[in-house]
C-alpha cells in the first residue's frame, strides 16, 4: 500500500536518548518487549521509525545490528522504512548494513568539516538510503534563520553538485530547541525553525524539512498536557511553512483544534514568541492542565476475552509471544493430555496460518513468526508430555526419524511441524535444519543409524532435489524408508519421478496428521512389509494412470458439441403458459414463512462442520460443536424473526422465450416480433461417451423454429437488508462469532427465499405443477420439475450475465440489490437466477471450453474474446 | 566491434525495440543429463567432494555444452546472453569445496559466452553478454533458525566481498553488462549492487548495471516479504539500465507485478518468466507459442523493454518470444516527479505514481 500523505510522522519511542523505557528494555536485553514498542508505534500510525541506539552503557553498533534484524522478522514492523538513528557514523554503517529497503539516516552535518561529510554522504547513497541533514558546520549548531538557511544550503550543493545526491533524497533538520525555558535568546527558536522551513522549501527544490518535535517543550517535562499542546500548535505552523516530517509519538498528538482555547492561545503566544512575558503566562495556568492525564495508549487486547482455543489460534496467527506460555498452560489444564493441545488448539491454529499463507493473505516473515509461536507453546507443553511418558512407562523411542528441508530450500515450518507431532508420539527426531546437501542428510542418517529419513521442501526446484537424495539413497545401497513431504510436493510427484530412482519405500506424506500413521507403520515389524507393498503397488497404479491419462479431457469442437446438443422432441410438448408476463415484485418477504425451508447442510459448512443436517447434530466427531452452533443459530434466528432484523425482498419475471441456438431470446410480448434482451448460455464441449449430449441451458427452451410459444423466468431475492446495522454492532463489540452467525444466517434465509419462491413458481406463479407436495429434504434434493440456475455458477458461469438480468428484473428498485464492478450483489445475502420449467431441464457444469466457442460467445456478447476470457478464466481448457 | 562500440549503440537500440534476453542455463544444462564423472571431467576427477549439480563447474570441465547453449540462444534471437555464473561466488561454491576457483570459473564464463556472441554478432546486430551475479544461497535478512529471528548465517561485509570478486572477473572476461538476478532477498541484492559500484570506482569502468527481483508465490512478495514496487525504491540508487522480474512465476502470475513496476519505476523494464508454473512433476507446461502469446500482449499493453526466459524455456521459446515482440514499440521510460520514496516491506512515497 503507498501512502499519500501531507505530514509524515516519524515513530520516536525506539530511542533509547528519548524513552526511558525502551532504554531499560534495551538495556535489560528484552527484545521482545523492545519490539513491542516499535509495533505499538506502527500500530499507532508512526509510517517511518526512528531507531536510535546512542548510549554509554551499550555496545550501540551491535544493540542495532540486533534490533534490526529482529524488525526484519516483524512484518507488523518492518513493512514501514527505518530510520537509522546515530550521532555515531559506525553506528549509522552498521545499521545500514541490516536493512533490506530504503531508510533514511539521521544524521550527517558539516559538523567536522566538508572531507567527512562528503564520504558519509557517498556511502549513504551506495548503501540506498536518504538522509537527513542537521543544520551544523564548523561553528556550531545553527540557531538563527540565516545560519540554518546558510548551512543547509551549502550542504544542499555539496550534496548536489558533488555527491549527485538526489535532492528529494535530502531532508533537512534546522534544528528545534527548547523555548520557554526563561532564558530570552531562547524565545524565538520556534520562529527561526518555521521562518527556516519555510525558505528551505522555496530555496532548495525537492529538499525536504524534518525535526525532533519534542525538544520544543523540554522545559515542561513532567507536564504532558502541556507538553502535548505545544507539540500540536508547533505543528500546526511548522506544518503550515512546510515542514515535511517530524519525529513524533504517532500516538499522542492532540488536535489543533481541540486544546482548550485558554490553553492554545498561551502556548501560541510561547510558540510564536508573541509577546515578551508569553513564558510567565503559560506558567501560570500550566499546573491546572496537569492533573489531565494524556491519553494512554492500550493495544487492542479484545482478543485476550476470547476462550483459549481462539487466543491460542489468534496468537499464532498475529505472531504474538506474549501470552503463549499462560494461555497454553491454561489449555493444557482444560485438556485431558497436554498432547491434546498440541494436535488440537495449537494445530487448528496453524492450519489458519497455512490457509492465510496460501491465499497470499500472510507472506513468509508472518509465517515464520508464527512458527516461532509454536514453538515456544510446545517447549511450555515437552516437560508434561515427558512426565506423561515416563509415568505410563512407555520410554523406549519408537524409532530415529532423521528430518531435512532440502538444498536449495529454506522452507521448514511444515517440516518443523512434523518434527513436533512425531517427537510427541514418541519418535525421536534428528532435525538437520534448512538447505541440507544431501551428503550432509545421507552421511548423518549412516552414521545416526536412523530408522527413517523425512525431506520437506516448498518450492519446485526442491522437488528435482529430492530425486538426487532419492538416487544417492540407492546409490550407496541404502534401505531405510523415504518419506516426502512439503506443499509442493504430491503423490504424483513422488510416485512418478522419486519413487524410480530409489529401491526402497519411498512414501508421500500428505500432512502432519498422517506422519504419525505412515511412520508407525513403516518400523512395525509386523506392517512394514505388508504396507510397503501397498504403497509401491499404489504408486505404480498412479504411474500407469499417468501415463494413459495424458490424453484425457479432449475438448470437441464447439460444431460437434452442438450437434451433441440434449434433445428434446418438441413435437410432443407444449409448454405451459406462466399466470403472469412482466414482472411481480414481493416486498418485505415475512421470514417466518421462510424458516422451515432454511437448507442447514451449507450453513454448517460454513463453519467448517462436516456432515449432513441433521444427521450432523449426532455426529461422533462434530455433533457437539453442532449441536451448539445450531442452539445459537436458532436463538438468533428467534430474534431476527421477532426483532425483525433483516427484511427479505424479491422480484420475479417471466418472459416470451425462444432459443436461437446457444441463445435465448426473450421478447417483449406474445407476438414474438420484438426481442426484448438476450440471454447467453454456455455449452459443454467434453467429449463424452456416445450418445451422451453436450449441454447447454438453451437445450431446454423451446427452438424459435418449432413455433412453440415458450417462457423463461428470472428472480432475484435478498435476505440482506438490515444488516449492516448489527454487523457494525458486534463487531464494535468484538463479536466476530455473532457477526459471522448472523451472515451465515442471512445467507440461509435468502437461500430459503429462493427456495420458497421457486416452489410458488412451480405451483401458482408459472402453475405448471398445482400439486406439487415435497418435503422440504425433497426439495433440496431437487425433486421438483423445472432450475433455477444462478449466472456465474456451473451451469451459466459468466458472471457478467448478471446485469442483463437485472435489468430485465429492475431489481435494483425493486428488491434494492446492487452489482459491484465485479457483478457481485449486495447485499450478500441475496440470490438471483433463470427459472427454466422443462421437465427434463436439469443443473450441469459447463466445465471447460474451447477457444473456438470462446470466440463464438465473444461476437454473441459483442465484446472482445479477452474479456471474454477473462470472465471465465477457469473455465478456459487452454492458456489464453 | 569492442565493448565500448556495443554500449554506444545501446541506448539507441533500445529507444528502437524490445531487446531479447536468452532462456534457461540450468534447465537446458538437464537437459544433458550428465553424472558425477561427467561434472568432473579430466580436471576435477579427484576432487574431494560430489561437484554433480555444480552447473557453474562445466564452463571449465564441459565448455562445449555451454558454448553450444549460448549459441542455441543466439541463433534464436537473443541480442542478450547470460553468463553460466549463476552460483559462482564463494559463498555458493563453498557447498563444493571450490571456493578458490571463483575467479575462473567468472573469467572464463564471460569470455567463452563473449567469444560465441562475437561469432553471431554483424555491424547491424551487436550482441552483449550480462555477467550474472546470482543471489547466493544465503539470505542477509531472514534468519536460517525459527528460533533466533535475529540470527543471520551471512553479513553484508562477506557478501560485499564475494560479489565483488565474481563482479572484478566477469568485467576481465569481456561482461559487457552486469545483470543481479533471482533477488528474493533485497539485502544481498543491496550488497551485490554495493559491490558492483565499488569495483566500478575502482577499476575505472562502469557497465550499465540490470536488476531482477523474483516475487515468490501468491503473497505477491519476494522471500524476504517485499512487494514489487517496494523492492524498486530499495534498488533505485544503482541508477540501474533496467529493473525487472524473473523465475518463480509464469507470464500469468507475473503480470501483475510487472505492471506495478512498470508504472513506478523510470528506468527500463525487464522480464524472463518461467516457463509457466511448474506442474505436479516439477517440469514446465507452457509451449513457446503459449509463452509467446503472453509476451506479445505484455509487449503490447507497453510494459516491456527487454524480455526472455527463465526456468523451463528452451531456445524454441525464445525465438517465439523474439518473433512475437520483433515489430512490437518498446515501453517509454517514464518522467517522475522527483519525491521522497522509501521503502519498508511496502512502498512509502510522498507522492503517489504517475
Amino acid at each position: 500500500m503507498s501512502t499519500t500523505t501531507s505530514f509524515i510522522n516519524v515513530g520516536e519511542r525506539t530511542n533509547v536518548t528519548g524513552s526511558a523505557k525502551f532504554k531499560r528494555l534495551i538495556l535489560e536485553g528484552d527484545y521482545e518487549a523492545a519490539l513491542d514498542v516499535a509495533r505499538q508505534q506502527v500500530e499507532a500510525g508512526a509510517q517511518i521509525i526512528d531507531v536510535n541506539m546512542d548510549e554509554a552503557m551499550l555496545d550501540s553498533e551491535q544493540a542495532m545490528i540486533t534490533f534490526l534484524n529482529l524488525i526484519a522478522s516483524e512484518p507488523d514492523i518492518s513493512r514501514v522504512p527505518v530510520m537509522i538513528d546515530s550521532s555515531k557514523w559506525s553506528v549509522i554503517e552498521a545499521g545500514l548494513k541490516c536493512l533490506q529497503g530504503k531508510g533514511i539516516v539521521n544524521s550527517i552535518s558539516l559538523k567536522e568539516g566538508e572531507g567527512p561529510f562528503l564520504d558519509q554522504a557517498r556511502k549513504i547513497r551506495r548503501y540506498g538510503a536518504a538522509v537527513v541533514v542537521m543544520a551544523f558546520d564548523e561553528e556550531g549548531q545553527a540557531e538563527t534563520v540565516e545560519r540554518k538557511v546558510a548551512i543547509c544550503t551549502r550542504a544542499y550543493r555539496l550534496l548536489t553538485e558533488q555527491v549527485g545526491f538526489p535532492p528529494e533524497d535530502i531532508i533537512f533538520d534546522p534544528n528545534i530547541f527548547a523555548v520557554a525555558t526563561g532564558i530570552e535568546e531562547h524565545n524565538d527558536y520556534g520562529v527561526a525553525f518555521i521562518e527556516a522551513t519555510r525558505r528551505i522549501k522555496a530555496e532548495l527544490p525537492h529538499a525536504l524539512v524534518s525535526g525532533g518535535v519534542s525538544n520544543i517543550s523540554f522545559s515542561f517535562r513532567g507536564n504532558n498536557p502541556v507538553r502535548e499542546a505545544m507539540h500540536s500548535v508547533f505543528l500546526y505552523h511548522a506544518i503550515k511553512a512546510g515542514m515535511d516530517m517530524g519525529i513524533v509519538n504517532a500516538g499522542q498528538i492532540t488536535i489543533y483544534s481541540e486544546i482548550p482555547p485558554e490553553l492554545r492561545e498561551r502556548v501560541e503566544d510561547v510558540i510564536l514568541n508573541r509577546r515578551p512575558d508569553a513564558t510567565d503566562r503559560l506558567l501560570e495556568i500550566a499546573d491546572k492542565y496537569k492533573g489531565e492525564k494524556g491519553k494512554a495508549r492500550e493495544e487492542d487486547l479484545a482478543w485476550r476475552q476470547e476462550p483459549v482455543e481462539k487466543r491460542l489460534a489468534h496468537a499464532l496467527v498475529k505472531g504474538i509471544t506474549t501470552y503463549i506460555v499462560e494461555d497454553t498452560e491454561e489449555a493444557r489444564q482444560k485438556a485431558d493430555k497436554p498432547l491434546d493441545v498440541i494436535e488440537g488448539p495449537l494445530m487448528d491454529g496453524m492450519n489458519i496460518v497455512g490457509d492465510l499463507f496460501g491465499s497470499g493473505q500472510m507472506f513468509l516473515p508472518q509465517v515464520v513468526k508464527s512458527a516461532r509461536v509454536m514453538k515456544q507453546a510446545v517447549a511450555h507443553l515437552l516437560p508434561y508430555i515427558e512426565a506423561e511418558k515416563a509415568r505410563n512407562k512407555d520410554n523406549r523411542p519408537k524409532g530415529k526419524i532423521l528430518m531435512a528441508t532440502v538444498k536449495g530450500d529454506v522452507h521448514d515450518i511444515g517440516k518443523n511441524i512434523v518434527g513436533v507431532v512425531l517427537q510427541c508420539n514418541n519418535f525421536e527426531v534428528i532435525d538437520l535444519g534448512v538447505m541440507v546437501p544431501f551428503e550432509t542428510i545421507l552421511s548423518t542418517a549412516e552414521a545416526e543409524k536412523v530408522d527413517i529419513i523425512g525431506l520437506s521442501g516448498l518450492i519446485t526446484p526442491s522437488l528435482d532435489e529430492m530425486c538426487t537424495v532419492a538416487a544417492e539413497m540407492e546409490r550407496r545401497g541404502m534401505t531405510i524408508p523415504l518419506l516426502i513431504g512439503g506443499a509442493t510436493t504430491s503423490k504424483v510427484h513422488t510416485a512418478v519421478k522419486i519413487a524410480p530412482n530409489y529401491s526402497g519405500p519411498t512414501v508421500h506424506v500428505l500432512d502432519a496428521s498422517r506422519a504419525v500413521g505412515v511412520a508407525g507403520a513403516l518400523l512395525s515389524d509386523t506392517l512394514r512389509e505388508q504396507f510397503a507393498e501397498d504403497i509401491a503397488a499404489e504408486y505404480a497404479l498412479v504411474r500407469a494412470r499417468r501415463q494413459s491419462n495424458e490424453k484425457a479431457d479432449r475438448l470437441l469442437p464447439i460444431d460437434e458439441a452442438r450437434a451433441r446438443a440434449f434433445p428434446i422432441d418438441w413435437s410432443a410438448y407444449t409448454p405451459p403458459k406462466p399466470s403472469f408476463t412482466g414482472i411481480k415484485v414481493l416486498d418485505d418477504y415475512p421470514l417466518d414463512d421462510l424458516r422451515d425451508r432454511i437448507d442447514w447442510t451449507p450453513f454448517f459448512r460454513t463453519w467448517e462442520l462436516a456432515g449432513t443436517y441433521p444427521r450432523i447434530l449426532d455426529d461422533e466427531a462434530v455433533g457437539e460443536s453442532a449441536r451448539s452452533l445450531f442452539k445459537d443459530a436458532n436463538e438468533m434466528l428467534d430474534r431476527i424473526i421477532a426483532e425483525k432484523w433483516l427484511t427479505a425482498r424479491a422480484v420475479i419475471g417471466f418472459w416470451p422465450a425462444n432459443a436461437v441456438g446457444d441463445d435465448v431470446e426473450l421478447y417483449t410480448d406474445d407476438e414474438r416480433r420484438e426481442v426484448l434482451a438476450t440471454c447467453h448460455f454456455l455449452r459443454q464441449q467434453i467429449d463424452k461417451r456416445e450418445g451422451r449430449p453436450d449441454f447447454c441451458l438453451a437445450d431446454f427452451v423451446a427452438p424459435k423454429n418449432t413455433g412453440l410459444a415458450d417462457y423463461l423466468g428470472g428472480f432475484a431475492v435478498t435476505a440482506g437488508h438490515g444488516i449492516e446495522d448489527k454487523l457494525a454492532a458486534f463487531e464494535a463489540a468484538h463479536d466476530d462469532y455473532n457477526a459471522i452467525l448472523l451472515k451465515a444466517l442471512a445467507d440461509r434465509l435468502a437461500e430459503a427465499l429462493a427456495e420458497r419462491l421457486h416452489e410458488r413458481v412451480r405451483k401458482e406463479f408459472w402453475g405448471y405443477a398445482p400439486d406439487e407436495a415435497l418435503s422440504n429434504e425433497e426439495l433440496i434434493k431437487e425433486k421438483y420439475r423445472g432450475i433455477r440456475p444462478a449466472p456465474g455458477y456451473p451451469a451459466c458461469p459468466d458472471h457478467s450475465e448478471k446485469p442483463e438480468l437485472f435489468r430485465l428484473l429492475d431489481a435494483t428498485e425493486n428488491a434494492g440489490i446492487s452489482l459491484t464492478d465485479s457483478f457481485a450483489m449486495m447485499p450478500a445475502a441475496s440470490v438471483s437466477g433463470y427459472y427454466f420449467a422443462h421437465p427434463d431441464a436439469r443443473y450441469f457444469g459447463v466445465g471447460k471450453i474451447g477457444r473456438d466457442q470462446v470466440a463464438d460467445y465473444a461476437r454473441r456478447r459483442g465484446v472482445s474474446v479477452e474479456q471474454v476470457e477473462r470472465w471465465l478464466s477457469s473455465n478456459l481448457g487452454y492458456e489464453p | 566491434m569492442n565493448r565500448d562500440e556495443r554500449l554506444h549503440r545501446l541506448p539507441a537500440l533500445l529507444g528502437e525495440r524490445i531487446l531479447v534476453l536468452d532462456g534457461a542455463m540450468g534447465t537446458a544444462i538437464q537437459q544433458y543429463r550428465l553424472d558425477e564423472d561427467g561434472y568432473r571431467g579430466a580436471r576435477f576427477a579427484d576432487w574431494r567432494q560430489d561437484v554433480k549439480g555444480n552447473n557453474d563447474l562445466l564452463t571449465l570441465t564441459r565448455p562445449d555444452i555451454i558454448r553450444d547453449i549460448h549459441a542455441a540462444y543466439l541463433e534464436a534471437g537473443a541480442d542478450i546472453i547470460e553468463t553460466n555464473t549463476f552460483n559462482a561466488t564463494t559463498i555458493s561454491q563453498a557447498d563444493y569445496g571450490m571456493e578458490a576457483l571463483v575467479p575462473d570459473l567468472n573469467r572464463e564464463a564471460a569470455r567463452l559466452a563473449r567469444a560465441v556472441a562475437d561469432s553471431f554478432e554483424t555491424p547491424d546486430r551487436p550482441r552483449y553478454v550480462a555477467g550474472v551475479l546470482g543471489p547466493t544461497n544465503r539470505t542477509a535478512s531472514l534468519s536460517p533458525d525459527v528460533n533466533n529471528p535475529g540470527l543471520r548465517n551471512i553479513t553484508f561485509d562477506e557478501l560485499v566481498a564475494a560479489y565483488a570478486e565474481a563482479t572484478r572477473a566477469l568485467i576481465e572476461g569481456g561482461a559487457d553488462l552486469i545483470l543481479i538476478e533471482t533477488i528474493f532477498d533485497t539485502l544481498n541484492a543491496k550488497a551485490a549492487i554495493y559491490a558492483v559500484l565499488d569495483v566500478f570506482d575502482a577499476i575505472g569502468v562502469a557497465l550499465p548495471i540490470m536488476i531482477s527481483g523474483t516475487i515468490t508465490d501468491a503473497s505477491g512478495r519476494t522471500l524476504s516479504g517485499q512487494t514489487a514496487d517496494a523492492f524498486w525504491y530499495s534498488v533505485a540508487h544503482a541508477n540501474p539500465l533496467s529493473i525487472g522480474l524473473n523465475c518463480a512465476l509464469g507470464p500469468k502470475e507475473l503480470r501483475q507485478h510487472l505492471v506495478l513496476l512498470s508504472k513506478v519505476a523510470d528506468t527500463h523494464i525487464s522480464a524472463h518468466p518461467n516457463a509457466g508454473l511448474p506442474n505436479e512433476l516439477g517440469g514446465y507446461d507452457l509451449t513457446p507459442d503459449d509463452m509467446a502469446a503472453h509476451i506479445a500482449e505484455w509487449a503490447r499493453a507497453g510494459l516491456l523493454n527487454i524480455v526472455g526466459g527463465c526456468c523451463g524455456t528452451t531456445p524454441a521459446h525464445i525465438r517465439a518470444i523474439a518473433d512475437a515482440v520483433a515489430n512490437v514499440p518498446p515501453r517509454r521510460v517514464p518522467d517522475h516527479v522527483p519525491a521522497l520514496r522509501l521503502a519498508g516491506l511496502d512502498p512509502f512515497t510522498t507522492v503517489t505514481a504517475t
